[in-house]
């Protein structure tokens, strides 16, 4: 095992070592170099997608000006929300207040964009300073007859997880608002998916093909009407747990609306979460256009996938994502492809989370909570892995290693959701797994003379990197 | 169409900045610390700013970018952040081992008033500070300035903590590059090599922020100014300041606290701002310039009068940082191109638009500071329809509406390469430079031009 800092040996786990019983939702050690972010962070990707509401970030520029136009979450209609709107907090109202700022700044943005409900994110400096935001969302609401909603995601109140909570608290403010648009009796809403690269329309599409209504996407390609007729929806089915397993649990506690955990991350938790959906409505139907669904899918992504994993059977990867239901699907995956997981993490996993993780993985993976870049490189290594998944902060540190990338994250690229998002899964780790690029890097030149030796040694067939 | 909310007449906004035309402090900081070797830059405040700032970093260098946080929770906003700082500090030598921790502020611990002398003053009383190993701050408070105001703010701690006179002269020339790339740094070296000149150039993130690939991560790159060249530049013999904004405090305070004269210039960008800093190291230095250099320069002449006949009454639109701007207008004036505006969000004073009109004259429209932003150009550049548009890769979206082609030059470029390793700065820089601007007039000339027009030869 290597070299940890003793406040985080219990963060860090060997399968197959001892008894598993790994440390997490803990504060990230001060002086660290965390891969973590804030309170305000978390609010605003989850919030982000929701194309017709203003989103107007109160506090300095610079949190605005870092999240301008940075996820990727894609619209079909307004684009509203790739704005960046910031009251650009300056001295003067750090010392007296921001308040009027706020005030006006709202007034001149609702009557330009006339957007369905406006956002308001209050930053570390807010709270500190103490403006009573919601007495002028409050005001504002009053005078301009839409939802003008407080987001308290002061960056210091928490981690990342937090700002999740205080989306889900601003989101069911606007849920129950709409009593008149019809809904078929079998509709559901998609809570947790982010529509990057147009993931929920490819989900859509599937509840659609099932005979199942979407009432609202929360939030990719999200609409404040949409978010509005949630309440009376049948089910819930919650993709990225951790941002929206709280807004779930509302619903369901002031609307009795039951949700599903679930993901559209490879071919089986796919199949499953369409299953999960059909089975829930008790419907013959759904049920048979949700069996051919999946066997035609099936039937036509089967020989492409099995294309890709012919190259990369054998090969090791390393997973660090931010949350750990992702982590799940991706192990489930990366094994369809025949690429074991050796190294395995997420930013905020709870400790049921860790527990499965631990189930799922293969004896000798290496399961880290909040790790950092020196410890991920030394497990990387030690681990001798072909690819990193993670997020915009790790991938040039799999580039400089000479191991080739995925991204999980914000700058995804091409969809990942659902049967043909696993085609391009399969896609983007061959292309770069299997990229001859990584013949060039020095790592890999050592590695595969040692590789070479080995296989004089022993005569097995070793793991090199030449194409096929 | 993403922009296409953007009305043609100017709107009056009273209370708020729409797609700025600038970020904050602590990022400039951060890049600032990453250019002393075995650095480790540390934000002391919650941890969104460390994580924002270095994707911002990492986006635009595509290179791993790594510092750590303090990481605030509620209990440190209430009580003060001085327990996060002395753990940090013990934790950060403890695991990473730099040589030197950057400490900067943001809002958060500005408010709240964290007092971080005395912080890091207790720290070395403690022990906490290994020996040998230093721990420097600076203030930056994210409602004022901008990230060239925290590059600045960051450099001119390196000379308050670091710098010393001893007496004795090294006869080297202090160079303060400004907030320019790792590339602009590293050829501004070698003209002072070429010409023969012992400088000390700090900070320098050349081949710290686009380190080779080596197979391995390296938690410390091996570029970076050493923290000995950076206490020795109180004994040099001059310091020029490239940017007024970004790198005059240093120099100033070099002047005042070991007495370096000093020699502000602008960044060397284009050719006249480059034969001021050639001809500044010849002065100082007492060198004279050699006949490399002046090939150099001979070559861009030459590509100028070549071209020259497709510059005239071109018309340009600049949106960026002060420094940038200010020598980018002289040297697109000095190629008869006309300026229709120039705006940058950093706050950069009545010098700023004064520096600006020397060379346009009274009829392009300058605005710095609060109400210059992302918005307020596109709609600059809508009524005033300019031939090219100059700016960060956010101006892109204005770009692609207007159908005006982009050169893209400043801070952050996250969706084209090259601006880590080919310099703006130096006349190398500047036939890099004239051959973005061609290219981009030339393209658009071929692509419009009707059938019977379209030549081979131009």
């Amino acid at each position: 095992m290597i070299e940890i800092l003793k406040e985080r040996e219990q963060q860090v786990y060997e399968k197959g070592e001892s008894r598993f019983d790994l440390a997490c939702e803990k504060p990230s050690l001060a002086g660290s170099v965390s891969q973590r972010a804030c309170v305000f962070c978390g609010s605003r990707v989850v919030l982000y997608p929701i194309a017709d509401a203003l989103h107007l970030v109160h506090g300095p520029v610079g949190c605005a000006a870092y999240t301008w136009d940075i996820r990727g979450s894609v619209s079909s209609g307004p684009e509203l929300h790739r704005m960046s709107f910031s009251t650009d907090l300056s001295e003067r109202e750090v010392i007296y207040g921001g308040e009027k700022k706020l005030y006006a700044a709202l007034t001149e943005l609702i009557e330009a964009y006339k957007p369905r409900a406006a956002f308001v994110y209050a930053t570390c400096i807010v709270g500190l300073i103490g403006d009573d935001v919601q007495a002028v969302c409050a005001r504002v609401e009053a005078e301009q007859a839409i939802p003008v909603i407080p987001v308290h995601s002061e960056g210091f109140r928490g981690s990342k997880k937090d700002g999740y909570r205080a989306a889900c608290e601003a989101l069911f403010r606007l849920v129950g608002k709409d009593d008149e648009t019809p809904l078929s009796p079998r509709s559901i809403n998609i809570l947790g998916d982010f529509n990057l690269a147009g993931e929920t329309w490819i989900i859509k599409e599937y509840y659609r093909r099932m005979g199942v209504e979407t009432a609202s996407c929360i939030t990719g390609d999200g609409r404040v009407g949409e978010i509005g007729r949630s309440h009376r929806a049948s089910l819930n089915v919650v993709q990225c747990s951790g941002s929206m397993t709280y807004l779930a649990q509302l619903m369901k506690k002031t609307y009795h609306i039951p949700f599903k955990r679930v993901s559209y991350f490879g071919i089986e938790d796919t199949a499953e979460a369409l299953y999960t959906v059909a089975r829930h409505f008790k419907d013959a139907q759904v049920l048979r256009n949700t069996e051919e669904l999946v066997a035609s899918e099936v039937r036509r992504i089967y020989p492409e996938v099995e294309r890709f994993r012919t190259s990369l059977e054998g090969k090791k990867a390393a997973v660090y994502v931010g949350g750990s239901f992702k982590a799940f699907s991706l192990v489930k995956a990366l094994r369809h492809l025949g690429i074991k997981t050796v190294v395995v993490g997420s930013q905020t996993g709870n400790k049921e989370d860790y527990d499965y993780l631990g189930e799922i993985c293969d004896p000798g993976t290496v399961i880290v909570d909040d790790t950092n870049p020196l410890e991920l490189s030394r497990f990387m290594t030690e681990k001798d892995v072909d690819l990193l998944i993670g997020g915009v902060k790790e991938r040039p540190i799999a580039y400089k290693m000479g191991v080739a990338f995925c991204d999980h994250n914000h700058e995804r690229k091409i969809a990942l959701a659902g049967f043909e998002g696993m085609v391009n899964f399969s896609r983007e780790v061959y292309s770069s797994t299997m990229s001859p690029v990584w013949q060039f890097s020095p790592a890999r030149i050592g590695r595969e003379a040692r590789t070479a030796v080995d296989a004089d040694v022993e005569s097995t067939k070793g793991h090199g990197a030449a194409r096929c | 169409m993403l922009l296409r909310h953007t009305p043609e007449t100017n709107t009056e906004k009273t209370a708020l900045t729409v797609n700025p035309a600038k970020t904050c402090q602590p990022v400039g900081a951060m890049y600032a610390a990453l250019g002393i070797h075995n650095c480790l830059p540390h934000s002391h405040g919650s941890q969104g700013c460390c994580a924002y700032h270095r994707s911002a970093l990492t986006r635009h260098y595509k290179d791993p970018i790594m510092a750590t946080t303090s990481s605030f929770t509620e209990g440190a906003s209430v009580f003060g952040g001085q327990a996060n700082l002395m753990e940090s500090i013990h934790n950060i030598f403890t695991i990473y081992s730099p040589d030197i921790i950057a400490v900067h502020t943001t809002c958060l611990s500005e408010v709240i008033g964290d007092d971080l002398k005395q912080i890091i003053n207790k720290a070395a009383a403690e022990g906490k500070i290994p020996a040998g190993k230093r721990v420097i701050h600076t203030n930056t408070p994210s409602f004022k300035g901008s990230h060239v105001t925290g590059f600045a703010n960051m450099t001119q701690s390196m000379v308050q903590y670091l710098s010393e006179s001893t007496g004795k002269k090294t006869g080297r020339i202090n160079v303060i590059p400004g907030f320019v790339e790792p590339s602009d740094m590293e050829e501004i070296k070698r003209i002072a090599a070429e010409m023969g000149v012992k400088t000390v150039v700090f900070p320098d993130t050349s081949g710290v922020v686009n380190s080779p690939l080596e197979g391995k991560f390296r938690m410390y790159p091996k570029g970076g100014t050493v923290v000995e060249d950076i206490i020795s530049a109180g004994d040099s013999t001059a310091t020029l300041a490239l940017g007024r904004l970004a790198s005059l405090p240093a120099a100033k305070l070099l002047d005042t606290k070991c007495k370096v004269p000093l020699f502000p210039l602008d960044l060397p960008i284009g050719l006249r701002a480059t034969d001021a800093f050639v001809d500044q190291l010849r002065k100082t230095a007492g060198v004279s310039v050699p006949e490399s250099i002046m090939v150099e320069r001979g070559q861009v002449v030459d590509v100028l009068t070549d071209m020259h006949q497709y510059f005239y009454r071109k018309t340009a639109a600049l949106v960026g940082d002060p420094d940038h701007l200010v020598s980018l207008v002289q040297f697109l004036t000095d190629l008869d191109m006309k300026i229709t505006s120039v705006v940058t969000g950093t706050p950069g004073g009545p010098k700023f638009e004064k520096a600006v009109r020397a060379c346009t004259g009274d009829e392009t429209f300058v605005k710095s500071g609060a109400g210059a932003d992302m918005f307020l150009f596109h709609q600059l550049v809508k009524q005033r329809k300019p031939d090219l548009i100059f700016g960060n890769t956010y101006a892109k979206y204005i770009a692609r509406d207007e159908d005006i082609p982009l050169i893209r030059i400043g801070f952050p470029i996250y969706d084209r390469v090259g601006h880590q390793y080919f310099p703006i700065v130096g006349y190398r820089g500047a036939l890099r430079l004239l051959e973005k601007i061609l290219t981009a007039l030339l393209d658009r000339q071929d692509r419009d031009a009707p059938e019977e027009s379209f030549e081979l030869v131009m």
